[in-house]
């Protein structure tokens, strides 16, 4: 009746995994009293869950990305703790089987829950803006694509309290994920809970290549899309292309591992190269993925905290483009010690290293934005150029992996592991958090507090060096990745600092939330009238903020790059229109919601092999898309009465801006 | 930027110098004890040195420039519209260029010189050792003294050693970091590493790829001495009461962390091509497993040989 689920499931004996879990569950009931006693869950429902609209769909996103970076951050603590005891006698305080599935966890979920949700809720958030659109192009495909991604989230954290996670790392290398090696449900759960999220990629993907390449404002051709979109459009075309292998990797090892076959097995025909080449053929593009959209977000914030265009625009553009087909040419580069010729090794260390070339060009470009410049510094300011910094020598340490030389010594050790931390870290996360502070309170309506947002800008910084410079020193000290202990001391005074560095980012991480509680209750200070509050260059700047529902009353007409610059150089910014018209929009709909649902009953049945429960899932799933697809009435109507009615009370709140700034005399 | 930032700064960089100037005989990589190692380094150190052409004016322009066009300095010129210049562009696409074409150039010398499957010449016959990766220890077979070794590895300075190393287990990487190249072991598959260590030392051996649960445990002695108290060495070896028959392998083969290192005097002939022989020949060799399957696939060889 339940497959493989039984009691013996539930790790009572550890009192670590009991502890995060009791942890767990007690901050969900705690979040759920507070919605019962609030009496929210009408609005959480009609408002949210089943919410359509792109800019509620971007906050879930990113909400979901800032729980699951503290569960993925707790996984570091017990990392970074690890080994700094774990030297010479001592063993530390974690056996090998947790300390495997701590760090597998840490990865998966950074790459995929953290990263990922992060950037696709800010694209959500920005990108219809941007481009002068009133939502994406499929509004129920986008809320269907949060809720696989969320469902196959809930799947890592219910593998925390039921069985166990995989124990073969984030990238899953067969054959250690074949059943021989990895008999438990760990690496079921990793399977499931990345195809499952995988599927929610692939079609946020094809969401906003749609949008951006159909749906932008008249007037706004390819070249004069701000840079961000740019960015988004090649990720999206990233993701189009690098998923769809994922999920065939991933399928095949589960049939290895559910029907017996053996495409990866060591025996019997099965090739673990075959998984490595494809994992890879993913996994490069995936780094690119999650680095161009970050790359636009710096590019956006340069520009508007200097109060110049970006420099070197067809530069940028042309640089993405080549960052974007190269991606797909570079995959051996993880596996140069596998065995293969010098001329295959060389072949894809140069064109590693020839991305080095466009990835430089941006550089240089941000920094001659600055150049004759004005700078403000605020604290997106502050991340972009802490970024230039780690980011450069990030880059430097690519450059020397990708030559194969280099590769053989440095592969899988703490060097590695410092390199595409400092990639991630800085290349995507400090992006995401400018554009957090950035666009915050386009998205909200009042702007964060600066005091606090730099203070986590610092912690974070010095944290990061403190944690990941020790670990280049290991790296070339000889240290592997992945050691649950070690025998040579030498190595321990390093990892105590690195500790000492996580620590710092922690504080960081206690800064933020800070500064999230300090900017709710100064809201009514803060608060952004103009829906402008930084002087923007792009059309996003030209809506109230929050945006009402249909974001432009009137489609907006674009004329050179920086639209909302041309525009108020031209004395044409918020124009009254002659009359208002009515406005179609999506209507909510829960399906996506309840596909989420029975995507992580099906996931969660699969792992245990409960196989009425998964095919029931299953069926309901595909029953509950035909139903929506047979459903015609899925739009309503604002009538223009109301358009008006909203967008006069933003001409109220200009009007009020203007006569609060008018007697300081600015 | 302000006061403040700049101390920060200082503070980071003396502290990166700090760690590289202290132990330096630690950092393994950098105190390479044989010429592929030392070759490693040289691609390493000469990178970076190249690349430093583009990084430090980078971490010279990240400071200045926002220094200098801050908004309160009202001084410094500001142009609000400029932002092309083909001089500029120019240079900031041919110099990165520039220097990954000279690394380029680098790099494609220094990996065939070093590819890990290349003999090292240096008019020595080389000594033949197999490498077989287990749960989690390591096997090393002498194949031409036909003698055994687990969990440590001794061989004499200055002879170029040739691997050929397995797995018979999952994927796992063979590496001495002070003797350069490492290279990943799969079972049913042969990978090939030729190194050479210039000097008697005792160098850490180890596991690079993640192998499961007794991964960390997975590292051995390697032990360069002189070429007399390796035959020394080899004599004692072979007066082992223990001998690596098949019975002795499977016990061996069976997981388990810390073994013991143990000599062998004497080795089943090509245990080493049998163990991979293991993942290939799957019809006659690995019984147990797939019976059903190998008895219909004789039924049908069968068939066609009446026919």
């Amino acid at each position: 009746m339940f497959g493989k689920l039984g009691l013996s499931a539930i790790p009572y004996h550890d009192p670590i995994v009991m502890g995060a879990v009791g942890g767990s569950i007690l901050l969900a009931v705690v979040i759920l009293a507070l919605i019962t006693y609030y009496r929210k869950w009408t609005i959480l429902w009609k408002e949210w869950l089943t919410s359509v609209d792109h800019k509620r769909i971007g906050i879930m996103y990113i909400i979901l990305a800032l729980v699951m970076m503290l569960r993925g951050l707790s996984d570091a603590v017990m990392i970074r703790s690890q080994q700094a005891l774990a030297a010479g006698m001592s063993h530390g305080f974690l056996p090998p089987d947790h300390f495997n599935q701590v760090f597998s966890a840490h990865g998966t979920i950074m790459i995929i829950f953290v990263a990922m949700p992060f950037m696709v809720g800010l694209m959500n958030i920005v990108i219809p803006l941007q481009i002068g659109a009133r939502d994406v192009a499929f509004p129920f495909l986008n809320s269907v694509s949060l809720w696989l991604t969320t469902a196959a989230a809930l799947l890592v954290m219910v593998s925390l309290g039921v069985g166990e996670f995989s124990k073969a790392g984030w990238s899953g290398y067969a054959p250690l994920t074949e059943l021989k090696y990895s008999p438990g449900t760990g690496v079921d759960y990793w399977i499931w809970a990345f195809q499952i999220a995988g599927v929610g990629s692939l079609m946020t993907s094809i969401n906003f290549l749609v949008t951006i390449l159909k749906m932008r404002a008249p007037g706004m051709t390819l070249m004069r899309m701000p840079i961000f979109v740019w960015t988004v459009l090649c990720t999206a075309v990233l993701m189009v292309l690098s998923f769809p292998v994922l999920t065939a990797a991933l399928a095949m090892l589960t049939l290895d591992r559910y029907l017996g076959m053996h495409f990866f097995t060591n025996a019997l025909g099965g090739n673990m190269m075959m998984y490595t080449n494809l994992f890879w053929i993913w996994g490069h593009p995936e780094v690119y993925i999650v680095v161009l959209p970050a790359f636009g977000i710096f590019s956006e914030v340069v520009a508007t905290f200097s109060g110049k265009p970006l420099f070197g625009y067809t530069s940028m553009v042309l640089a993405t483009m080549a960052i974007m087909v190269l991606s797909f040419s570079v995959w051996l580069h993880h596996f140069f010690t596998m065995g293969a010729s010098p001329n295959v090794n060389i072949f894809f260390g140069i064109t590693t290293m020839i991305i080095a070339v466009p990835t430089g060009v941006k550089i240089f470009n941000w920094l001659f934005t600055m150049y004759r410049g004005r700078i403000r510094f605020t604290t997106p300011m502050f991340w972009t150029l802490g970024f230039i910094m780690t980011f450069t020598t990030g880059g430097m340490t690519g450059v020397l992996l990708a030559s194969p030389p280099a590769d053989f010594v440095l592969h899988n050790s703490l060097f590695l592991i410092a390199h595409f931390h400092t990639m991630l870290i800085t290349g995507s996360l400090f992006g995401y958090l400018a554009g957090y502070a950035y666009w915050f309170p386009k998205s909200i309506g009042f702007t964060l507090n600066e005091k606090w947002g730099k203070r986590t800008f610092w912690s974070w910084l010095i944290g990061f060096c403190l944690a990941f410079i020790p670990l280049y020193v290991l790296g070339l000290m000889g240290m592997p990745r992945r050691m649950v202990h070690y025998d040579n001391l030498a190595w321990q005074p390093y990892l105590i600092i690195a500790a000492g560095g996580l620590a710092l980012i922690l504080i960081g991480v206690l800064c933020q939330t800070i500064q999230l509680v300090v900017s709710i209750k100064e809201r009514h200070t803060a608060r952004d009238l103009t829906g402008d509050p930084w002087d923007g260059r792009t059309l996003e700047w030209t809506t109230a903020s929050p945006p009402a529902v249909y974001n432009f009353a009137t489609t907006p007409e674009v004329h050179g790059i920086d639209a909302f610059t041309d525009m108020k150089e031209k004395g044409i910014t918020y124009l009254k229109p002659d009359r208002y018209h009515d406005i179609h929009m999506p209507k909510n709909t829960a399906a996506g919601f309840v596909n989420g649902i029975l995507s992580f009953i099906f996931g969660f049945a699969m792992v245990w092999y409960i196989w009425w429960l998964a095919a029931i899932s299953a069926l309901g799933m595909l029953v509950s898309v035909i139903i929506r697809s047979a459903d015609d009435d899925t739009e309503y109507t604002v009538p223009a009465a109301e358009v008006e009615r909203i967008e006069n009370l933003h001409y109220r709140e200009l009007a009020t801006a203007a006569a609060m700034s008018r007697p300081t005399g600015e | 930027m302000n006061k403040k930032s700049d101390w920060v700064f200082i503070g980071l960089l003396s502290l990166c110098t700090a760690f590289f100037l202290g132990g330096c005989s630690d950092i393994l990589l950098l105190n390479p004890k044989g010429p592929i190692g030392d070759a490693e380094r040289f691609v390493i150190i000469a990178s970076i040195a190249l690349m430093l052409i583009v990084v430090i004016p980078v971490f010279i322009m990240v400071f200045l420039f926002p220094r200098k066009y801050r908004a309160s300095n009202i001084k410094a010129t500001y142009m609000p519209k400029w932002s092309r210049s083909g001089k500029i562009e120019l240079v900031i696409w041919l110099v990165p260029t520039i220097i990954i074409t000279v690394l380029g150039i680098l790099i494609w010398n220094t990996t065939h010189r070093l590819d890990p499957y290349k003999p090292i010449d240096t008019g020595v016959k080389p000594i033949n050792i197999e490498v077989v990766s287990l749960d989690w220890k390591w096997l090393f077979i002498y194949p031409d003294q036909n003698i055994a070794i687990v969990n440590e590895l001794v061989f004499p300075a200055n002879v170029p050693l040739s691997f050929r190393i397995t797995s018979d287990t999952v994927m796992t990487s063979f590496f001495i970091p002070q003797l350069g190249s490492q290279i990943y072991a799969m079972a049913g598959m042969q990978t090939r590493l030729h190194l050479l260590a210039d000097e008697p030392g005792v160098y850490a051996g180890q596991n690079q790829q993640l192998s499961g649960r007794g991964f960390a445990d997975m590292n051995f002695k390697a032990i360069a001495v002189s070429r007399e108290e390796y035959k020394a060495w080899v004599q004692k070896v072979k007066q082992s009461a223990d001998k690596l028959d098949l019975a002795r392998y499977e016990k061996i083969q069976k997981p388990s962390s810390d073994y013991p290192v143990s000599h062998f005097s004497s080795v089943k002939p090509d245990l080493f091509d049998y163990i991979m022989r293991k993942y290939n020949e799957t019809m006659d060799m690995n019984p147990g497993a797939m019976n059903e399957e190998s008895g219909s696939m004789h039924i049908k060889t069968g068939a066609l040989e009446g026919s």
